[in-house]
C-alpha cells in the first residue's frame, strides 16, 4: 500500500512541475485585470501583439499571452467567448468578417463600418495608418508573360491558372467569391497553401501557382521580385491595423497606451520591421517589438 | 541549438505547458483505465465492449480529435482542457488492455492463497493483484506517456502545444533551430519520463527486477 | 454527416475518392519503405542476439520524435513535396516493424532452432525458413500497429500542402467547417479499419495455421 501511494505521489509531483493541474488550465478565467493579448497563426500579427502586450506591461498593466492561435474564423469566437482580450486586426478582413455584405473600401468608411458593425462587447481602438492587405500576387515571369499591371489584365487568364492562398481565401468575401463576383474571375483551381507563408511563396516560386494570395507588407515579396497586381475594383478594402479588444479591459490607459502605438505604426514601419523579422538571424518577435517601442519612445 | 539559450525564458514557458499538458491527461487517463482494466480482466462482455471501442478510438487522428473536442464538449477554444480530453480518451484506450492484461497474468495460485488468508476482493485487488500487474502496467503506462508527450504539439494547430508552437512557428519563418529546439525538447522530455517510469517501477516491484 | 454524403464531395481532383488514394498510396508506400529498413535489422538482430540494446533503445527514441517537427524539418531542409511526408511517416513505422520482428525472431523456440541446424540447415536457411516463419505473427502484430499509426499520421501530410484525407482536416479546421472535418476524421479511421483487415487476411493466408496470431500495438 505505501509503495502504491509513493507511486501515486511521485507522479503527482511530477504533474506539478508543469503548475497544479487542476488550476493550471485556462478553465479558470484570468483574473479581470489581467488582459489577455492573441495573435493570429503569422509572424505579422505576432509581432504585432507583441508590441502591444509589451507596452502594456511597460505601463503596470497586467498582460498574458495567448499567441499563433488560428486564423481569424478560430480567434475570433476566442475573442467573443472571453478567452482572449486584445488582439491585433486589419480594419477590412475584420469587416468583412463580421458583415460580408460590407461594401465600404476606403479607409474611414471601413474603419466607421466596423465600429457599427462590432458586437457590443467588442471595440475597436484608434486605427493606424499601417496597412496590410491581401493582394494578388504573382512572379515576375508570370506578370511579363501575360503582361500583367492589375487584376483586371489578370481576367481574362484566370481560368487557366492554378491560384493559391490559406484554405479560408475559398470561402471568405474578400477571397475567391469577391474576385468571382467584381471581376468575373474563376481561376482553374485553387491550391491550399497557407496564410501567406512558405507554402505560398514556395508554391509562387516553383509555379505550383502561377497567382496566390499573400500579404502587401511580406518581405518575401521584394526578395522574390514578386508583383502586387492592382486592385481597382477593391475586392481586398482598406486594412488599417488596429487593436481588437473586449470594452471591459479597455481601460483609459489600454486606451492611451495602444492608441499611441497606432498614432506611431505605419505601412513603411511595418515592412520595416516584417522584414527584421525574416533576416537571417531570425529575431523572436518580441525582442523586435522591445526594440521598436523604444525607438519610437513608447 | 542556439535558439535554446538565447531564448531560454521562452523555452522553459513552453516547455511547462508541455508537461502539464502531456502528464495530466495520463494521470486521469490511467486511474480511470484502472476499474474499467480490472473489469475486463474478469469479464469476457467487458472485453468484448471495451477492446474493439479502444481500437476504433485508437485509429481517429490525433489532430481531427483536437480540432473537433472543443465543438463536442463546448468549451471554449483555447482552454487546455481540449487538448486534455482527447490524451486522456488515447491514454485509456491504451492502457485498458495493458492493465487488463497484466491482471489476467497474475498467477492464479497466488490469487487463490490471497484469497484462503481471508483477504476481502478490495484489500487483495489493493495489495496482491495490483501490485503483482504493476510491471506490464508500467510498461504500458511507458508507451503511453511517451507517445502523449509527442502527441502534445499537435494541439499547436489551434494554439495550444508546447513545443508544438515553436514547430508551426519555426516553420512560418523559416528558423530551422527553432523547430529544432522544439524536437529535442520533446525527445529530453520523453526519455526523462521514460527514465523515471522505469525507475518508479523498479522501486515498486523489487522482487520483480524486470522492468523493461 | 450530411457533409460526407454530398455527392458533390465525391468527384474532381479534391474530390474524396481521391483524396482517399492518396492517403493509401502514402500508407502503403511508408510500410513498403519501413520494412525494406526494419525487418533485416529486426531479423538480424534477433538472429544473431547481438545489438538487442541498440534495436530497443532506438525504437523507443524514435517513438519519442515527434512526426510534425520531422515534416517541418525535412520541409525547410529539402522543400515541399511527398519526400518529406516519407520520410516523416517511415520514421514513424520503422520502430513497431522492428520491434515486431526482433520480438518475434527471439521468441522462437531455441530447440526449433537448434533442430533446424541439426538437420544440416545453414544460418541463412535457419533464419529464412524457421525463424521467420515462426516468427510471422508477431511481425504481423508489428506491421497491424505500424499500419494504425500511419493512416492515423498521414493526415498531417496535408499541413504542408501535400494531399490525402487530412486535407478535409486541415481545411475545415481552416472554413471552422465541422462537418468537412468529422467526414475526414470519419474517414481516416475507416482506412485504419480497412487496413487493418487487410492485414488479418494476409495474416491468415501466410501464418502456418500451428501458430496463433497475436496482436500488438502502439499509438502516436
Amino acid at each position: 500500500m505505501k509503495r502504491i501511494a509513493t507511486a501515486v505521489a511521485a507522479v503527482m509531483l511530477l504533474s506539478a512541475c508543469g503548475g497544479d493541474p487542476l488550476t493550471g488550465g485556462a478553465d479558470n478565467p484570468a483574473p479581470t485585470d489581467t488582459i489577455v493579448v492573441g495573435s493570429g497563426n503569422f509572424p505579422e500579427s505576432r509581432l504585432l501583439a507583441e508590441i502591444y502586450a509589451e507596452a502594456l506591461a511597460a505601463k503596470g498593466v497586467k498582460v498574458s499571452k495567448k499567441l499563433n492561435i488560428g486564423n481569424r474564423e478560430l480567434y475570433y469566437k476566442g475573442v467573443q467567448d472571453g478567452s482572449i482580450d486584445l488582439i491585433p486586426e486589419y480594419s477590412g478582413v475584420l469587416l468583412k468578417y463580421i458583415n460580408k455584405e460590407a461594401q465600404e473600401v476606403g479607409s474611414d468608411e471601413v474603419y466607421a463600418a466596423l465600429k457599427k458593425a462590432l458586437p457590443q462587447n467588442l471595440i475597436v481602438l484608434d486605427k493606424s495608418s499601417a496597412e496590410d492587405k491581401d493582394a494578388v500576387v504573382v512572379t515576375k515571369q508570370i506578370a511579363a508573360q501575360y503582361s500583367l499591371k492589375s487584376i483586371d489584365d489578370l481576367v481574362p487568364y484566370c481560368k487557366d491558372l492554378v491560384f493559391g492562398g490559406p484554405p479560408e481565401f475559398q470561402s471568405r468575401a474578400d477571397g475567391l467569391p469577391g474576385l468571382k463576383a467584381k471581376y468575373s474571375c474563376e481561376f482553374k483551381e485553387f491550391k491550399v497553401l497557407d496564410v501567406g507563408g512558405p507554402l505560398t511563396v514556395a508554391g509562387l516560386k516553383d509555379n505550383t501557382v502561377q497567382a496566390a494570395d499573400l500579404f502587401t507588407t511580406d518581405a518575401a515579396i521584394k526578395a522574390n521580385e514578386f508583383v502586387v497586381l492592382e486592385d481597382p475594383k477593391n475586392v481586398f478594402a482598406a486594412q488599417n491595423v488596429l487593436p481588437l479588444i473586449n470594452e471591459k479591459k479597455a481601460s483609459q490607459q489600454v486606451r492611451d497606451t495602444l492608441n499611441a502605438i497606432s498614432k506611431k505604426l505605419d505601412t513603411k514601419v511595418l515592412l520595416e520591421l516584417n522584414q527584421k523579422l525574416s533576416a537571417p538571424d531570425k529575431p523572436e518577435p518580441e525582442k523586435v517589438a522591445k526594440e521598436w517601442l523604444a525607438s519610437a519612445g513608447i | 541549438m542556439t535558439w535554446i539559450f538565447e531564448n531560454w525564458e521562452r523555452f522553459w514557458e513552453v516547455t511547462e505547458v508541455h508537461l502539464r499538458l502531456s502528464v495530466v491527461p495520463v494521470v486521469i487517463g490511467f486511474v480511470l483505465s484502472i476499474p474499467l482494466g480490472w473489469w475486463a480482466s474478469r469479464s469476457q462482455t467487458a472485453r468484448a465492449i471495451l477492446f474493439p471501442f479502444a481500437n476504433i478510438l485508437f485509429t481517429i487522428p490525433s489532430i481531427a480529435l483536437i480540432v473537433i473536442t472543443p465543438v463536442l464538449i463546448g468549451v471554449k477554444i483555447l482552454d487546455e482542457i481540449n487538448v486534455i480530453v482527447p490524451l486522456v480518451v488515447y491514454t485509456v484506450a491504451l492502457m485498458v488492455r495493458a492493465v487488463a492484461d497484466a491482471l489476467a497474468a497474475v498467477p492464479g495460485n497466488v490469487v487463490a492463497a490471497a484469497n484462503a488468508m481471508g483477504f476481502r476482493p478490495l484489500r487483495r485487488f489493493l495489495t496482491v493483484d495490483f501490485p503483482l500487474a504493476l510491471p506490464v502496467t508500467i510498461a504500458g503506462l511507458r508507451v503511453a506517456t511517451v507517445s502523449n508527450i509527442s502527441m502534445v504539439s499537435v494541439g499547436a494547430l489551434v494554439g495550444l502545444g508546447g513545443y508544438g508552437q515553436l514547430f508551426t512557428e519555426g516553420y512560418q519563418t523559416d528558423n530551422t533551430d527553432k523547430v529544432l529546439a522544439g524536437l529535442i525538447g520533446t525527445v529530453v522530455l520523453a526519455v526523462l519520463a521514460d527514465g523515471l517510469l522505469l525507475l518508479i517501477g523498479r522501486l515498486l516491484t523489487p522482487w520483480a527486477r524486470v522492468g523493461r | 454527416m450530411g457533409w460526407l454524403f454530398d455527392p458533390a464531395h465525391w468527384s474532381g481532383s479534391t474530390g474524396i475518392p481521391v483524396r482517399l488514394v492518396e492517403h493509401f498510396g502514402y500508407t502503403l508506400l511508408t510500410l513498403v519503405i519501413g520494412a525494406l529498413i526494419a525487418v533485416p535489422l529486426g531479423a538480424f538482430v534477433g538472429h544473431t542476439g547481438k545489438g538487442g540494446f541498440v534495436i530497443v533503445g532506438l525504437s523507443n527514441a524514435l517513438r519519442a520524435l515527434p512526426t510534425t517537427a520531422v515534416l517541418i524539418l525535412v520541409v525547410l531542409w529539402a522543400g515541399l513535396g511527398d519526400f518529406p511526408v516519407y520520410v516523416a511517416l517511415v520514421l514513424l513505422a520503422i520502430p513497431p516493424i522492428m520491434a515486431g520482428t526482433y520480438a518475434g525472431v527471439r521468441a522462437v523456440d531455441p530447440v526449433t532452432v537448434d533442430a533446424a541446424r541439426g538437420v544440416g540447415m545453414r544460418e541463412s536457411g535457419v533464419l529464412l525458413q524457421v525463424e521467420i516463419p515462426n516468427a510471422l505473427p508477431l511481425i504481423f502484430g508489428g506491421f497491424r500497429g505500424a499500419a494504425l499509426q500511419v493512416v492515423a499520421t498521414a493526415t498531417i501530410a496535408a499541413y504542408t500542402g501535400a494531399g490525402g484525407l487530412g486535407r478535409f482536416v486541415f481545411d475545415g479546421l481552416a472554413l471552422q467547417d465541422f462537418g468537412q472535418m468529422l467526414a475526414g476524421a470519419v474517414l481516416v479511421a475507416l482506412l485504419a479499419v480497412l487496413v487493418d483487415l487487410g492485414f488479418a487476411g494476409l495474416q491468415r493466408l501466410t501464418v502456418s495455421p500451428g501458430l496463433r496470431p497475436v496482436g500488438t500495438g502502439g499509438k502516436r
